[in-house]
């Protein structure tokens, strides 16, 4: 059967990108120390505003401002109070969601649809959520009279820009915190737009402050001695340094890293509904989750099923145009993730891995690429172990649960997994076996601000999100 | 000439709607200074009969809703009513005679209120419910649901009393009939106008005005009540009679007592009207 899709393009009308930004700081934009760096569109690689850098001065500024408003306004103010101001903002973001959604879709690269019925939404469900524990702190199970901690450096990843900005923000305002925030360098634009929003909100100066900038300007809020908690999600190595860096300081860290979950199906599966959960799992946000089931583990006796209908499958996945509503895989963040997947992916065939890809066409411009499959792979494979946070999946095989346990487990990996089986006693004894900080059942990729969302080893330590996402800003 | 005011009729909230009661009574309310201020419906058997009918239609859809959900709806409760304080203001002061600042200060706590069992709609079951840690290979978990429909007598704080007692029982998946204070229970009708255009789903809240002494006992021995609320009731006679009646069919209780409503509420005008459910699962290959 052939389907065509006409063009179904979202308007770009809703966004209004100004030509350069500023840093927030104390309520203000303001000009930035380092050299300005320019965001771009990855669908198209144009130009989309000039953003400025904050050197070690401005983040400077920037925590002072944090720091003045927390012991003035913020820590004084009670909880019933500081939860309106989170209430206010969900509004403003449930009002303004499409102008949101939009913007994120063109500064990311991410398929409308994803950022306007999945991160958008979510980040105001979000932001709703904490809103509501504001004034509850007590009844959260962390002592009779919890305490915040100070200012919070928060440095967030490019994979979903804004979704993150609330996962790390509306915990640590709601208990207490004010908040200097990183966006990534190549994604900066949607945590600029919350800044007005907070301005909008009428959120007092200095409670959130955004500093733009790379690697630099992240090291130097995190290693910012009046700093009192650090935040990050984000690379296994960048949170291995950050980890050294606070070393024998007082500041409290989470961290939520890295992943390479296994996706494992068993021979009871509803094999269509799994199919579903494969793709949904790795070529979600073209592979770039942490969590994503990059190792799909299926059991022997249905392995050659399960391939069959996944290529089948894989094949009407659109790729293309972020912003045109019936894109299921966007464009690749950047040129240099670009690069990491392919080289990733040069690697697996070298190392005699079988490669497939539907046969789809590329946009000319812009960075793309294409749902990709690694079949004969084994445990010892870098397409196995390395986490390439793209659109590529290593499938392996397995006889027995034991063996699919052992298999999932042999990662520093933990971050999450997925079990597909129709047999509910087995699902939970698999779900008790794994190490892994989530384990979704016969679904993937579900998230929701009442559950929490972590990792095991590697992967980091704290969670985000229900009431566990309140533990790491609390004293 | 001066012109003439268009006065509001004051009836029932029933499903949604606004009726009269169908016993075609009605009883005098007068202001602070005992002037005349409205005729307010005088609810019967049947017009309770109906309200319970309406809250048990309502149930199914209103507890199935996510918790995210109510807690929006509740939440829209409070910016409605915030809309229409200078309202509310000058009712209470009317009603009650109390000052400007009083009446504000109570209007202030009832939308605060509001928010308040707002964000527990999707907390509560992560304070009450957990992961129980039996000796055996079993998932065992235990999750909150609501009672079902609960009766509640209100108390004579015509609003923030109100807002108390209709909000911990709404926000976890109950649907409600109240009874409104006998002496203000003009207030009730206008929260009963905010609630309309609120999206609370009609019959989720129920609002009868009339004595109390001859409408609760009708609520109290219904068999399609699950839980009473006695907040309201002042007559130690009555509320023992009216939880003897509440018996029959097991009915959970919350029993009169005396509390200071400006003060930060305890979690149990929620838990009360909720019960615990527990799964057993196995695990194993």
């Amino acid at each position: 059967m052939d389907f065509d899709y006409a063009p179904a393009p979202e308007s770009r009308s809703v966004v209004d990108i100004r030509s350069s930004y500023g840093l927030f700081v104390n309520g203000e934009f303001v000009d930035g120390g380092g050299k300005a760096f320019k965001t771009i569109n990855p669908a198209t690689e144009e130009v989309l505003a000039e953003v400025a850098e904050a050197d070690a001065a401005d983040v400077d500024r920037a925590v002072k401002a944090a720091r003045r408003a927390y012991s003035r306004v913020w820590s004084r103010m009670s909880g019933a109070e500081r939860g309106k101001y989170l209430f206010r903002i969900a509004r403003i973001i449930q009002e303004r969601a499409r102008e949101i959604a939009v913007l994120e879709s063109i500064d990311n690269g991410k398929p409308i649809k994803e950022s306007r019925d999945v991160d958008i939404p979510t980040a105001a469900a979000h932001f709703f959520y904490y809103a509501g524990w504001a004034d509850k702190l007590e009844h959260a199970g962390y002592g009779p009279d919890p305490q915040p901690l100070g200012v919070a450096g928060q440095v967030i990843p490019w994979n979903f820009p804004f979704l993150m900005l609330a996962w790390k923000i509306a915990p640590a305002l709601a208990t207490g915190n004010t908040v200097v925030l990183k966006p990534a360098e190549t994604t900066p634009l949607t945590a600029l737009l919350f800044a007005e929003i907070c301005q909008q909100a009428d959120l007092p100066p200095g409670v959130v402050n955004i500093v733009t900038g790379a690697g630099a300007t992240g090291q130097a809020l995190v290693a910012h001695e009046d700093v009192d908690k650090v935040a990050f999600t984000g690379s296994t190595d960048v949170g291995r340094a950050i980890a050294k860096a606070v070393a024998g300081s007082t500041k409290k860290v989470t961290l939520e890293l890295g992943g390479k979950a296994a996706n494992i199906v068993f021979d009871d599966a509803p094999i269509d509904q799994a199919v579903e959960g494969i793709v949904n799992g790795i070529f979600f946000n073209q592979g770039h989750v942490c969590c994503a089931g990059s190792r799909l583990l299926v059991q022997e006796s249905v392995a050659e099923d399960v391939l069959e209908r996944l290529k089948r499958r894989m094949g009407t996945l659109r790729v293309g145009d972020p912003l045109d509503k019936n894109t299921d895989v966007g464009a690749i963040n950047s040129a240099e993730q670009l690069a990491k997947i392919r080289e990733l992916s040069e690697v697996g065939e070298a190392e005699g891995a079988g490669r497939w890809s539907p046969p789809c066409e590329l946009p000319d411009h812009g960075f793309w690429f294409p749902p990709t499959v690694f079949t004969g792979v084994t445990q010892a494979h870098r397409i196995a172990r390395e986490e390439i946070f793209g659109p590529v999946l290593s499938v392996l095989t397995f006889r027995t649960p034991k063996e699919a346990v052992e298999k999932a487990n042999n990662t520093p990996y933990g971050l999450s997994a997925g079990i597909w089986s129709d047999k509910g006693s087995r699902t939970l004894w698999m779900a008790g076996q794994l190490r892994a900080g989530v384990v979704w059942s016969n679904t993937f990729n579900k998230f929701d601000p009442a559950s929490p969302f972590g990792g095991f080893k590697e992967s980091g330590y704290g969670r985000e999100g229900g009431r566990h996402g309140l533990e790491g800003y609390l004293r | 000439m001066s012109r003439i005011d268009v006065r509001k009729t004051y009836k029932l909230y029933i499903g949604g709607a606004f009726p009269r009661s169908e016993s075609g009574r009605s009883y005098v309310v007068n202001d602070a200074k005992g002037k005349f201020l409205a005729n307010a419906s005088h609810a019967s058997r049947k017009d309770a009969r109906d309200a319970v009918k309406a809250a048990r239609a309502a149930f199914g859809g209103w507890s199935r809703r996510t918790a995210y959900n109510r807690g929006q709806v509740v939440y829209r409760i409070a910016e409605v009513l915030e809309d229409r304080r200078d309202q509310f203001e000058a009712e209470l002061r009317t009603a009650e005679g109390v000052t400007a600042t009083r009446a504000r200060t109570y209007v202030d706590a009832s939308i605060d209120r509001l928010v308040w069992y707002a964000g527990w709609a999707d907390k509560l079951a992560q304070v009450t419910g957990g992961a129980n840690p039996v000796a055996g290979p079993y998932f065992n978990h235990t999750a909150p649901e609501p009672s079902g429909v609960v009766a509640v007598v209100a108390p004579d704080g015509p609003l923030l009393g109100l807002v108390s007692v209709i909000a911990p029982v709404i926000v976890t998946g109950n649907t409600t009939v109240v009874i409104a204070s006998e002496p203000h229970p003009l207030t009730s009708i206008t929260l009963a106008e905010v609630m309309a255009t609120s999206d609370v789903p009609g019959g989720v809240v129920n609002i009868l005005t009339g004595p109390q002494a001859e409408i609760a006992p009708w609520l109290a021995s219904h068999m399609d009540v699950n839980g009473l609320d006695l907040t309201g009731v002042g007559d130690a006679e009555l509320a023992r009679n009216l939880e003897i009646a509440a018996a029959d069919n097991l009915k959970r209780v919350r029993r009169p007592g005396v509390e200071e409503l400006l003060a930060p509420p305890a979690l149990d005008r929620m838990t009360r009207f909720q019960e615990a459910k527990t799964v057993w699962h196995p695990m194993g290959t």
